[in-house]
């Protein structure tokens, strides 16, 4: 939509909300269970996701990361608040057009990779598109796969593929329906660090190249340094973001959050439960 | 998409190969009853189209020989045959002599052919069929003449007959029980006699031995000029014959006959359907399992597809399109099965006589479209549950660890299955207490019940599966605990595939409870209505000469000869089955109860009334009965009405005199033989017996002897159902080795785990093998249950037919439930072999 913006248009684009964010979430809240067992995953979470962006979700475990992501890419549903999706509310959304927006919309990349074992990577790749009935833009389909470098590949079969390629794999998937924003779940997680580079600088690329918006959910600082923008997460709640972060940056708020975490200890997470 | 659900249909052969056996197997039955059905028919056809001729005279409403239900023994005179030669358009006449019931004695002195199969007799005849052809021919040596017989090729080949032997023959009717003839030929009939005897003779000898010499024919053949159509020959015929003579066009007596065929094969057609449909019941439970399982297992998979943005429907549809796949190719084999099955049930009917070798498989298109709507549907309609649960999975869980698909609430399940089960025992015992449609009711009914404790056996099963732990635990350790709560721990799956052996089971239970009631019965009444000492009873299931009475009436010590015959008739408008006797001397040999009258009101002019019938037909005492007989119609008035009794085992009862006078040839079904006490009883056998001697139609037994021979047919019939529901035996036990075998890959995992932490193969085996037993047992248990059930109904329902005493043959239903549990270690084999193979690390490390 734009080329590389100043600053100052950056700055100009965040000032005029909602209308540029791919997404964004409105005092969302998540609450698993019922009764005396609740656990609130998420607690009046608002955050929004810049189009053309690189956004990493940090926050030690149990910070509710996973979950916000999942509730903003459709794969679950909110307890209260809003969730928007371009201008769709999931929130408000019947199972067709949750369907519908899973399918064009929405892009995502697993932590386990999450390949169908019986089919190629070629096939893989193309899932998105065959279960929507749709060809596939051939020009678009070569540049993805030339961008995750799988040319040789694509004929095998998962298990014949190591985890970095199996991940290149999906992310390809990820994009091939050209989806407003794809959502990354600890992606990297389960790679050593090569692959992991190769991963990570792909995304890296197709924000750069194609405006992508991408949102990655990662507890690993050298993988958040890579995006544009870290927002933080600790019980629920969202606490603090850094933009244009290095890893020492992230790795120091890191070691605070954790700090904050261990003196609110289980009185924090009542307090939290209370207030809702 | 459709991609994606091929991969997977390959990518899981063994487990779709299990569950689409069930299919195959159902196909199969259902396949091989319609080619069997279409095959017996082609037979019959051939037989009737190739050999009837132009026309046919007889007398009138001729009631052919069938050898069982009363032959006609009105015939034709030989004036009649030179009349029908001088009218114009006639090229030829015939006066033909047909019988049923003429046996031939091997060497042995056994029978040829034994029963089912006919055995006649015919004067030799060159005849032309309206095909041209000569459908009587002697293929070998000479025409038969006087004193001399040709026996079909097949017959002379068992018997070990050869031409210039004396054969003794032996007659249902008429003439000597037994003479003999000289054979001087081979002859054959049509294409085939499927198995029939046929003796040929010369007319002379034919009216000599049936006819007490007389000149007459039973029916007259007509051959038309050439030109003269079969219709312009019957209208031409017509003018001359007397009143109670009729005439039949060659096109009208293949189309009667074919018709009485097609109602026959009707009958034999449902009776196998009702096999092939149990067998798809059972059938649909193992696929409703496999499904359910291979969603399970798929579960991460398809909820990975709805996370990539497919809808619930294309995510239900995959599984259905898979169910579809396997359907079509499970289909496909069954149908070829099938034809198997149809080969195995013409070797079947060869044995009891029924030949059909000459005649090859018959395909009819309806075979095949009902072979494959029944396999689709039923594949379809069994995954269409597991293919919505599959489409309920939230997209989210293609993200967790440990997928579980949603499932109802149990209770949901078990409030919905216990009102099936108890509406299901109203409808049965309605149609058994005679509520109409009967027959619809008691099947829907009986199936529901079967479908609505399949429903609530999870709950049901939970003591079951309680009482064996206990002795497991006892008798195996931790081995024992574990194998009853993997049971336990996927109720549904457990009971599903119990419930599969469980309908097997209760039918056969059902099936066992009946007959025991039946045998317990028939003892019974045996011992309280038979005063006779003895019973001359026919060993083949047709009637035999009235002579054989005559000369045990003449046996010094033989007290009273009571004569009981049976014939089909007209009652009041229904074609009936009625029995005729001489009343006053069966009283001597028989106890029969009346509400009214006796058996010595029976005469000429009256008729005895089975109670039942009485009161359905609103008949008592002084009413009158319209009794049409072939060769006249009378009113005969009701003089007694009698409780069910084996003695007199039809609605209707008729003097023997009126019998006769109707047309019916005097034969014998039984003759009730009461001694005189003051003669020792085994010197009257021993007379008796040397009157019977060289005449292996008939048999002589005492009371036991009699007892034991109606038990025999009881349990023939009860074998033959056994035999067809092992079928689905065969289905439910695949059933567990199929869910066994899934839920070891499934438990990949844990089993790894075990391993590691130091059992032994053999102790997994033996996990796994106590864990089918355990489901075995539970469905036997439920069968069992259900089976005793369902038989102490249908005996209750038919205590007024004669079934009044119930017996529950318990041994034979404890032998069930050991049997199960021995199936169940078998259908363990390969499961535990599968478990003990895995390589402790892979299974771990297993994604």
């Amino acid at each position: 939509m734009s080329d590389v913006g100043t600053a100052a248009q950056a700055e100009q684009r965040q000032a005029r909300t909602g209308a540029d964010a791919a997404a964004r979430a409105v005092s969302l809240r998540k609450v698993y269970g019922e009764g005396p067992t609740a656990v609130v995953a998420l607690d009046d979470v608002s955050v929004e996701f810049a189009a053309g962006e690189f956004t990493a979700v940090m926050g030690p475990s149990g910070s509710g990361k996973s979950t916000l992501m999942h509730c903003m890419a459709a794969l679950d549903t909110a307890t209260a608040g809003e969730v928007y999706v371009g201008s769709a509310d999931l929130t408000r959304l019947g199972d067709k057009e949750l369907t519908r927006l899973r399918r064009d919309e929405i892009g995502f990349v697993f932590q386990a990779y999450n390949l169908v074992p019986t089919l190629t990577a070629e096939e893989n790749i193309l899932l998105p598109l065959s279960i929507a009935g749709r060809r596939p833009d051939r020009e678009w389909f070569d540049t993805v796969i030339d961008t995750v470098g799988m040319r040789d590949r694509l004929g095998h079969c998962p298990n014949e593929l190591s985890g970095g390629q199996q991940q290149r794999v999906a992310c390809a998937r990820a994009l091939m329906s050209r989806p407003s924003i794809v959502f990354a779940d600890e992606p990297t997680g389960n790679l050593d660090s090569a692959s992991e580079d190769d991963v990570l600088g792909f995304l890296r690329r197709t924000v750069d190249d194609f405006q992508q918006t991408v949102v990655m959910v990662t507890h690993d600082p050298v993988a958040a340094a890579y995006t544009d923008r870290v927002v933080f997460l600790l019980d629920g709640r969202l606490v603090d973001e850094l933009r244009d972060p290095t890893a020492d940056d992230v790795l120091e708020q890191m070691k605070k959050l954790g700090r904050e975490a261990d003196a609110g200890d289980g009185a924090g997470q009542r307090a939290t439960g209370a207030e809702g | 998409m459709l991609r994606t659900t091929l991969r997977s249909l390959l990518a899981h052969k063994l487990r779709l190969a299990l569950s689409g056996f069930a299919i195959v197997l159902g196909v199969a039955f259902v396949a091989g009853s319609f080619i069997f059905t279409d095959m017996l028919q082609a037979s019959f056809n051939s037989i009737v189209s190739g050999t009837t001729t132009d026309a046919r005279v007889t007398p009138k409403g001729y009631q052919e020989s069938d050898g069982f239900s009363g032959d006609d023994s009105r015939t034709l005179p030989a004036s009649l045959v030179d009349r029908l030669e001088d009218v114009d358009g006639v090229a030829r006449v015939d006066g033909d002599v047909f019988v049923n019931g003429a046996f031939v004695v091997d060497q042995d002195g056994d029978l040829v052919g034994g029963m089912g199969a006919p055995s006649m007799a015919v004067n030799y005849s060159d005849t032309p069929s309206t095909t041209g052809e000569q459908p009587l021919r002697i293929t070998e040596g000479e025409v038969p003449g006087p004193g001399e017989v040709a026996l079909d090729e097949q017959t002379a080949d068992r018997a070990g007959y050869e031409i210039g032997d004396e054969i003794p023959i032996v007659t249902a009717s008429g003439g000597d029980a037994r003479f003999t003839a000289t054979m001087v030929g081979e002859a054959k009939f049509g294409d085939s006699l499927l198995g029939a005897t046929l003796l040929v003779f010369d007319t002379e000898t034919m009216q000599q031995e049936f006819l007490n010499g007389r000149n007459v024919f039973t029916e007259i053949q007509l051959t038309s000029d050439d030109g003269i159509s079969q219709s312009e020959l019957r209208d031409a015929v017509a003018p001359v014959l007397p009143a109670d003579v009729e005439v039949k066009t060659g096109d009208q007596i293949e189309e009667e006959s074919l018709d009485d065929l097609a109602e026959a094969l009707t009958f034999i057609n449902a009776f196998l359907l009702v096999f092939a449909a149990v067998a798809l019941v059972v059938g649909t439970f193992l696929i409703i399992n496999t499904f359910s399982i291979l969603v399970a297992q798929r579960s991460r998979e398809l909820a990975l597809l709805r996370a990539l943005g497919a809808s619930r429907r294309q995510v239900s549809r995959s599984v259905l399109v898979e169910a579809l796949l396997v359907a079509v190719i499970g289909s496909t084999l069954g149908v070829l099965l099938g034809f198997g099955l149809a080969v195995l049930l013409r070797m079947l009917f060869g044995v009891i006589g029924l030949d059909l070798s000459g005649q090859g498989l018959v395909f009819a298109p309806r075979t095949a479209i009902v072979a494959y709507a029944v396999g689709i549907l039923v594949t379809l309609l069994a995954a269409y549950l597991p293919a919505r649960r599959a489409s309920k999975l939230p997209p989210v869980a293609a993200l967790r660890d440990d997928v579980a698909l949603p499932e109802g609430t149990i209770r949901r399940r078990v409030i919905a299955g216990g009102g099936m089960a108890v509406l299901g025992m109203g409808a049965l015992v309605a149609g058994l207490s005679g509520v109409d449609p009967a027959l619809t009711l008691v099947g829907v009914g009986a199936l529901a019940v079967l479908i609505g404790v399949a429903l609530t056996s999870p709950v049901l099963g939970r003591p079951v599966l309680y009482a064996l732990g206990v002795p497991y635990r006892r008798l195996f350790g931790t081995v024992g605990l574990l194998s009853t709560q993997n049971a336990a721990r996927n109720p549904r799956r457990t009971a599903a595939t119990a419930s599969a052996l469980m309908i097997g089971l209760a039918l056969v239970s059902a099936m066992s409870v009946f007959a025991g009631s039946a045998n317990a019965s028939i003892d019974k009444t045996i011992e309280e209505n038979f005063a006779a000492d003895y019973v001359v009873s026919n060993a083949i299931g047709q009637p035999f000469s009235p002579q054989i009475a005559d000369r045990v009436e003449g046996v010094p010590g033989v007290e009273t000869v009571a004569r009981y015959r049976f014939s089909n008739a007209d009652v009041d408008g229904s074609e009936q089955f009625i029995a005729a006797t001489d009343g006053p001397t069966l009283a001597e040999a028989a106890e029969v109860t009346f509400e009214s009258g006796s058996l010595n009101d029976l005469t000429q002019d009256t008729v005895l009334v089975n109670s039942e019938t009485a009161s359905d037909e609103g008949l008592s005492v002084g009413d009158s009965v319209s009794v049409r007989l072939p060769a006249r119609a009378t009113d005969l008035e009701v003089a007694g009405v009698f409780e069910q009794s084996p003695v007199l085992g039809a609605s209707y009862v008729v003097s023997l005199e009126t019998l006769e006078l109707g047309g019916i040839k005097p034969a014998d079904a039984y003759v009730y033989v009461v001694r005189d006490p003051s003669t020792p009883s085994d010197q009257v056998r021993a007379g008796v017996e040397s009157v019977l001697e060289g005449l292996p139609t008939v048999s002589l037994k005492d009371q036991g002897e009699f007892a034991a021979e109606q038990r025999d047919q009881v349990n023939q019939t009860l074998y033959i159902i056994y035999a067809l529901l092992g079928l689905a035996i065969i289905i439910a036990v695949l059933g567990i080795v199929n869910t066994l075998a899934l839920s070891v890959i499934e438990r990949t995992r844990e089993i790894g785990l075990l391993r590691a932490v130091g059992v032994s193969r053999r102790q997994l085996r033996r996990m796994v093998r106590l864990e089918s037993v355990a489901i075995a047992v539970l469905g036997a248990v439920l069968g069992v249950a259900i089976g005793l059930l369902f038989g102490i109904v249908m005996q209750r329902a038919l205590a007024d037919e004669g079934i009044d005493v119930l017996s529950v043959p318990v041994t034979q239903l404890v032998v069930f439930v050991i049997l199960a549990g021995i199936v169940g270690v078998l259908a363990a084999v390969f499961p535990a072999r599968r478990a003990a193979k895995l390589d402790v690390l892979a299974a771990i490390a297993n994604e």
